[in-house]
């Protein structure tokens, strides 16, 4: 592990934590006894999309779910603008796997959409005309319009990861969160949840992304995080995306054609 | 008789039961969603059985401080909180060691279960007389129900009917997804205490009617019966308190109607009769709909094939397939193909080109991703789409049947 942190030849300069949307320090998370992540900083860039990639077992997704107090650390300090996540729950927003949940639930997907609501809603509040209208809007975003009144378990899984997003839409946040949400997707749901998340970038939101297809950082993504239990690299895509972080986050599990051809593409 | 019952005119201890069962009929039904939604059911059984202890250490001490053992809001809070004890035993079992759900909620349920019945015997064998009616508990006893003890059970439905109401966004967020809830600062494990709590709420309030066995039922069957008939969460739990409410209310009426039925037992069985009736005949989920969806589907199925036959001049030997293609006009008795025959054979044909066109081009991904090999495909394309397809196959620009 430590030769790992010996390869971490790219640092960038790293702003104030008070500025990050995202600041992770000396994070780690254990499941028993053996660290997922170990003593891990982040320093998420405001208004870019990140992608945090490694190997299967990595930590990618703890890191996220520690990140937003999912799952426990046994030590670490997170920032969410400067302040404790408690304060800033309602400008993070999360999208998580698709497979943490049971979609035989009995909800349709425009009921879904308004969960990303909740906090307007409180506990007792009527869902109003203008919080349908909001929900509409954001599946109209994803390109869901058509099924809002279909059981959520009749869709495809691409189609399921829109609404997830479009759940996360509605909750009108700074920072968003997904967590592999390319994974298992037709081309037609890739393409939009990319454009959606561009449009974010573009609204000068920050996007972090657990992302698995090294193939299309370089077109995703001006970011990149590269972890393999412990933090490998991190900084724009042209500085920290290269082929020798990439050998030292996959060590013997990326083929050598594969970096050749990553590290050809990124000339 | 019956009807008497059902209209409340068989006197005062009658009428009483049948509003205190419809009443826990209602909260049981309502409560009982939030677990089932959350895939707990079975937890409620661990909570059930461990009221008993509970009960039998009430009344002891009702007896011993000299006051009256059968004092029904003394035995409930007993009953409560050896629930609440057997509740966290469960929780911390579950969350802090390696022992999954189900095994805790076995260790659980027999232990207290055990001691329960330890103290049950115990007690019988005490000062004779005040014992009685304490295994009551067990199945329920409406015997002697005073107005007294039900207006503790109204209460208890009611107050535990409004926690529900206020906490339902919470309970379904967290049943739904409970990582997107934790992101949202939620806290999961007191929302779910809570949940279990409500219903341990329940499940005292029952004892006096349904009896810690049967109360399960009321918790979990109005909450499957409502499933059939809805895809979505609040009006799930609205039929769970409709067919609960109505549940307890036909089986208070019902038993009440003949002497020596047994009210707990006839309630669960009411609520039985709606479940079976749902399971049969509701209209998407139920298990006629879905026999006569798969029939639909198989006779498309056995339809097209034949016409792609056909079309390609092969025999059939599959008795199903024509005789389906001769109800539909498609082949003579003989098995010849007739003129609308020929022509729908000839379009299916078509079709199954014109789909291998569709289904090869990328641009009409979307589209393709419907293909199920039964799908005419004007259904899906415009006109034309469909001669663009024609035009990139060749042969007849034009097959109609």
């Amino acid at each position: 592990m430590l030769e790992l942190a010996a390869v971490q030849g790219v640092s960038v300069p790293t702003p104030d934590t008070q500025d990050s949307p995202l600041a992770i320090r000396g994070l780690t998370v254990s499941y028993g006894q053996k660290p997922a992540v170990f003593s891990v900083d982040m320093t998420v860039q405001p208004g870019a999309m990140t992608a945090i990639i490694g190997p299967n077992g990595a930590g990618k997704s703890t890191l996220l779910k520690a990140a937003l107090g999912i799952v426990p650390m046994v030590s670490g300090q997170v920032t969410v603008y400067g302040k404790p996540l408690t304060e800033q729950r309602a400008r993070v927003a999360y999208v998580p796997q698709r497979a943490s949940v049971d979609w035989d639930f009995p909800t349709r997907v425009i009921d879904v959409v308004l969960m990303g609501l909740s906090r307007q809603l409180g506990l007792l509040g009527r869902i109003r005309a203008r919080h349908m209208q909001r929900a509409a809007d954001c599946l109209r975003q994803v390109g869901m319009q058509d099924f809002a009144d279909r059981q959520i378990g009749q869709l495809s899984g691409g189609q399921q990861q829109r609404v997830f997003l479009a759940r996360a839409l509605a909750q009108d946040a700074d920072l968003y969160l997904l967590d592999e949400p390319f994974a298992g997707v037709d081309a037609a749901t890739e393409k939009a949840i990319i454009t959606v998340l561009k449009s974010l970038k573009d609204a000068g939101k920050t996007v972090v992304v657990v992302h698995h297809d090294l193939a299309t950082v370089t077109d995703y993504f001006d970011h990149v995080y590269l972890i393999n239990t412990r933090k490998v690299a991190e900084g724009p895509v042209a500085q920290a995306f290269t082929a020798e972080s990439l050998q030292a986050a996959y060590g013997g599990r990326l083929a050598t054609a594969q970096i050749d051809q990553i590290s050809h593409a990124l000339g | 008789m019956v009807w008497d019952a059902l209209t409340l005119q068989l006197g005062y201890n009658a009428t009483l039961v049948a509003i205190g069962a419809t009443l826990l009929g209602v909260s049981a039904g309502v409560t009982g969603t939030f677990l089932f939604l959350r895939k707990r059911a079975l937890v409620s059984d661990a909570i059930s059985h461990a009221t008993l202890p509970g009960v039998c250490l009430a009344f002891m001490v009702l007896v011993a401080l000299g006051g009256d053992g059968r004092n029904l809001p003394g035995l409930l809070l007993g009953s409560a909180v050896s629930a609440w004890v057997g509740l966290l035993c469960m929780n911390w079992l579950t969350r802090r060691t390696r022992l999954a759900e189900d095994a805790a909620i076995g260790a659980v349920l027999s232990v207290f279960f055990g001691f329960g019945i330890v103290l049950l015997t115990i007690i019988q064998t005490m000062g004779a007389g005040r014992q009685a009616g304490l295994e009551g508990f067990l199945l329920g006893s409406t015997a002697g129900m005073l107005w007294s003890d039900a207006f503790v059970i109204a209460l208890g439905g009611a107050a535990t009917l409004g926690l529900v109401l206020v906490l339902r966004r919470p309970m379904t967020l967290v049943a739904f997804d409970p990582e997107f809830a934790a992101a949202r600062g939620l806290p999961v494990h007191r929302i779910d205490l809570a949940m279990m709590g409500l219903v341990m709420a329940v499940t005292v309030v029952g004892l006096k009617i349904v009896g810690l066995i049967l109360i399960v039922a009321l918790l979990i069957i109005p909450a499957v019966t409502a499933r059939f008939w809805s895809e979505r969460s609040e009006r799930v739990v609205l039929l769970a308190g409709l067919s609960g409410g109505l549940a307890g209310y036909l089986g208070a009426a019902l038993s009440a109607s003949a002497p020596n039925l047994p009210t707990g037992p006839i309630i669960v069985l009411v609520s039985f009769g709606f479940f079976a009736v749902s399971l049969l005949f509701a209209p998407a989920r139920g298990v006629l709909a879905a026999v006569l969806r798969h029939l639909r589907f198989q006779r498309r199925v056995h339809i097209r094939q034949g016409l792609l036959a056909l079309a390609q001049g092969q025999t059939i030997y599959e008795p199903l397939t024509l005789r389906l293609l001769r109800r539909a006009g498609v082949v003579r008795a003989d098995g010849v193909a007739t003129e609308t025959g020929k022509a729908r054979a000839a379009k299916a044909l078509r079709d199954e080109k014109r789909w291998q066109v569709v289904r090869a081009d990328l641009a009409h991904e979307a589209t393709a991703a419907l293909y199920d090999g039964l799908r005419d495909i004007e259904t899906v394309l415009t006109r034309d789409q469909i001669a663009d397809v024609d035009s990139r196959i060749g042969g007849p620009q034009e097959v109609q049947p």
